[in-house]
C-alpha cells in the first residue's frame, strides 16, 4: 500500500519534468492525496504459446527512476506481472495484453517484459476504458534478441494514464516500439531507454492525434550509457479542436563512454486547427565527440494546401483530399508496425477522430 | 464536341503590398480535338492562368468568364472542375507523403468516374499506361511525387492524364527540366491520348522544343497577363527566330 506521507516531493508544475502537465487533472496520482490501488490490470487474450511463461512475483525494479509517480507505483504494487519469453524462442504471432479500464479506485500496476537469448517476440497491449490508472513497465532483452512492442492507448475520455516504460537492451538486442495515443483525457508516458551491451539498438516511433481538451504527454529519454549502440526515434502527431495539447520532449544523452553511438530523434506535429497546441522538445547531450552520428529535428505546421490542391485537382473531394493527407502523414510510422490488424486498427481510429474534427 | 471558352479574364493575386494584377483580360477559346499552344518570358502569368482555371484558392478572379460547355467553371469547387473534365498538368507537381500511387490513382479515378474501377481491368489499364510512358512498376508502390525526378514527375502527370481521361488538358510547361528521350517519351504519351480521344489541350511552354513532338494548331503569344498575337504554327517558327523581345517591350 502506498504511503507516501511526505509531502515535499509532490511537484507544484514549476519543475522541468511536470511544467507541461495539468496536474489539477490527475486525480491525485502525483500526491499523497488518493491511495493507489494493487490491481494487476492487464490480461492476456488467448492461450499464451510454448516458451512463454507469465506469473505474478514479488521482484525489485531492474532500473532506478526520479518520477515521483513510479515510485508511488513500486510502493503501492506487492506483486509484478511478469511476462518471459524463454531464450531462442521464436514466436510469429503477438501475444496480446489487454486492460480495460479501472473501476474501483485509482490503480497501480507494475509489469516485466524479459526476453531471454535470442529471442524474438511481438508484445501488443491494449489501453481501453475509463478510470486512473498508473503504470510501470520494464522491458529486459538479453543477447541478440528481438522485440516488438506496441501500446495502443484507447482509452475513454475521462481516462488518466501516466506511465513510465523502461527499457534495458542488452548486447546485438533490438527493442522496436511504437506508442498510439488517440483516448484518454489525460495521457503522460516516459518512453526510456537504457543498454547493457554493445551493437543494441532501439526503435522508439509514436502517433498521437489529441482532439478537444485532451493532454498528450510523451517524454522520451534515451540513456546511451554504453559505446556502439543506436536509437531512432520518430513521433508525429496531429493536433484539431480547442485545447487539445501534445508535449513531446526527446532527451537522448550520450555519455563520455559512449562512443560509436548513432542516435536520431524527430517529432513533427500537424495543427489542424486554432486553439489546439503542440509542444516539442529535443534536447541532445553530447559527452563524447567520438560518434557515428546524433541529430534531431522538430517541426510544428499546419495543413499543406498545396497537398489538397493537388489531389482536389484531380476529382478528389476536399474531405476525403485531407484524409488522405492525415493518412499519409501518419503512414510512414504506421506502416513500418508490420502486423496489418494493428496498422489498419489505428488508420481507423485516425479516420474517426478526423471525422469528429470535422472542417 | 466541347467548348471551353475564357472571357476578358482578370486575376489578382494577394501580396505583402495589396492586390497585385496577374492577368489582365484573357480571351481564348478552345474545342474538342484542337491544340493550343500559348508561348510566353517566364512571369507573363501562363502559370496564373492554368491554376485560375483549376481553381487554385491562392487567385482571386475580379472580372471575366471561365465556362465549360455553357456551365460556369469559376462557380465550380476544385474537385468539381476536375469531374467536368478539366485537368491540370502542373508544372511543379506536389510531394504528397505517405500516400502511394496507386491508391492516389484509384481514389481519383473512381472519384471522377463516379464508380470505383473493376479491380480485374484497372491492374491492366494502370500496367499499360505505366508502361507507355517508360515508367518502372515500381513506381504505383512510391508516396506520390516524393523523391521523383523532375521527367519522373511529369511522366506521373501525363500518366494521370491517361487514366483521367479529361475533355480538356493544360499542360503547364511539361516540357521544362526534361532531357530529349523524356520529352519524346512525355510527348508520345501526350499524342497517344489525343489519338484515342477528342482532348483539346491547352499546351503552355516558354520553348517551341516541344512543338516539335506536339503539333499545335493555333499558337497564342502571352506577354504581361494577356493574349498579345495570336497565329498558326508558323508564329512559334517566329518565335524561335526572334524571342520575345518584341512583345515584352511593346
Ligand atoms: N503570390 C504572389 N505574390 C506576388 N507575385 C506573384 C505571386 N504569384 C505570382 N506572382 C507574380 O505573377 C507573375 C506571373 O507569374 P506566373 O503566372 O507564374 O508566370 P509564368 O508561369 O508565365 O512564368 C510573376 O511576375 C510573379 O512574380
Ligand atoms: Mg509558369
Amino acid at each position: 500500500m502506498s504511503v507516501l506521507t511526505t509531502n515535499y516531493l509532490t511537484p507544484t508544475g514549476r519543475e522541468e519534468a511536470w511544467r507541461f502537465t495539468p496536474l489539477a487533472r490527475l486525480g491525485g496520482l502525483h500526491d499523497a492525496s488518493v491511495t493507489l490501488l494493487d490491481h494487476p490490470s492487464l490480461q492476456v487474450i488467448g492461450e499464451l504459446p510454448t516458451g512463454v511463461k507469465l506469473s505474478q512475483s514479488v521482484s525489485a525494479p531492474l532500473s532506478t527512476t526520479d518520477d515521483l509517480v513510479t515510485e508511488r507505483v513500486r510502493s503501492a504494487v506487492s506483486q509484478e506481472l511478469v511476462l518471459e519469453i524463454a531464450r531462442d524462442v521464436e514466436l510469429d504471432a503477438p501475444i496480446y495484453l489487454h486492460r480495460s479500464g479501472v473501476s474501483t479506485g485509482p490503480e497501480a500496476s507494475r509489469t516485466l517484459i524479459k526476453l531471454g537469448t535470442h529471442a524474438r517476440a511481438t508484445v501488443i497491449v491494449e489501453n481501453t476504458g475509463g478510470g486512473i490508472l498508473a503504470e510501470e513497465m520494464e522491458f529486459s532483452l538479453d543477447t541478440g534478441s528481438h522485440l516488438t512492442f506496441v501500446t495502443l492507448q484507447e482509452f475513454e475520455s475521462d481516462a488518466v494514464f501516466l506511465a513510465r516504460h523502461h527499457a534495458i537492451i542488452g548486447k546485438d538486442a533490438q527493442f522496436v516500439s511504437t506508442v498510439v495515443t488517440i483516448g484518454g483525457s489525460v495521457v503522460r508516458i516516459l518512453p526510456t531507454v537504457e543498454y547493457s551491451g554493445q551493437g543494441s539498438s532501439a526503435e522508439l516511433s509514436g502517433v498521437y492525434f489529441a482532439t478537444d481538451g485532451q493532454h498528450q504527454e510523451h517524454r522520451i529519454h534515451v540513456d546511451h550509457n554504453f559505446p556502439h549502440a543506436k536509437s531512432r526515434v520518430n513521433y508525429k502527431g496531429a493536433l484539431a479542436g480547442n485545447n487539445a495539447h501534445s508535449v513531446w520532449i526527446g532527451d537522448v544523452f550520450i555519455r563520455a563512454n559512449a562512443e560509436g553511438t548513432d542516435t536520431y530523434e524527430l517529432n513533427r506535429n500537424l495543427l489542424l486547427s486554432d486553439g489546439a497546441r503542440a509542444d516539442s522538445v529535443p534536447n541532445l547531450e553530447i559527452e563524447t565527440g567520438e560518434i557515428v552520428g546524433a541529430g534531431h529535428a522538430s517541426t510544428t505546421g499546419r495543413f499543406d494546401d498545396e497537398q489538397l490542391f493537388y489531389l482536389e485537382s484531380r476529382g478528389i473531394p476536399a474531405e476525403l483530399a485531407r484524409r488522405l493527407v492525415i493518412r499519409g502523414f501518419f503512414a510512414e510510422i504506421v506502416s513500418k508496425i508490420g502486423i496489418e490488424v494493428i496498422q489498419e486498427r489505428i488508420m481507423d481510429r485516425i479516420d474517426s477522430e478526423l471525422s469528429k474534427v470535422g472542417e | 464536341m466541347s467548348t471551353l471558352e475564357i472571357k476578358n479574364l482578370h486575376v489578382s493575386v494577394a501580396t505583402e503590398e495589396g492586390f497585385k494584377e496577374i492577368l489582365r483580360g484573357v480571351d481564348l477559346t478552345i474545342k474538342s480535338g484542337e491544340t493550343h499552344a500559348i508561348m510566353g518570358p517566364n512571369g507573363s502569368g501562363k502559370s496564373t492562368l492554368a491554376y485560375s482555371i483549376a481553381g487554385h484558392p491562392k487567385y482571386t478572379i475580379t472580372d471575366g468568364s471561365v465556362t465549360l460547355d455553357g456551365q460556369d467553371v469559376l462557380a465550380m469547387s476544385v474537385d468539381e472542375r476536375a469531374k467536368s473534365g478539366l485537368f491540370l498538368a502542373m508544372q511543379y507537381p506536389v510531394e504528397v507523403p505517405g500516400v502511394s500511387v496507386t491508391n492516389f490513382l484509384r481514389t481519383a479515378v473512381t472519384a471522377i468516374r463516379g464508380e470505383a474501377p473493376k479491380v480485374r481491368t484497372w491492374v491492366g489499364e494502370v500496367k499499360e499506361a505505366m508502361a507507355g510512358l517508360n515508367m518502372d512498376p515500381g513506381f504505383a508502390e512510391r508516396s506520390v511525387n516524393e523523391g521523383f525526378s523532375g521527367g519522373e514527375k511529369k511522366r506521373h502527370e501525363i500518366l494521370q492524364l491517361a487514366l483521367l481521361k479529361p475533355k480538356f488538358a493544360i499542360l503547364d510547361e511539361t516540357d521544362s527540366g526534361l532531357d530529349v528521350d523524356a520529352l519524346r517519351i512525355v510527348s508520345e504519351g501526350v499524342n497517344g491520348v489525343k489519338a484515342n480521344s477528342d482532348l483539346g489541350v491547352l499546351l503552355i511552354t516558354h520553348y517551341t522544343r516541344i512543338l516539335r513532338y506536339i503539333k499545335p494548331d493555333f499558337v497564342h503569344v502571352f506577354a504581361n497577363g494577356r493574349v498579345v498575337e495570336e497565329g498558326g504554327p508558323e508564329l512559334a517558327d517566329k518565335l524561335e527566330e526572334k524571342g520575345y523581345a518584341d512583345y515584352v517591350n511593346a
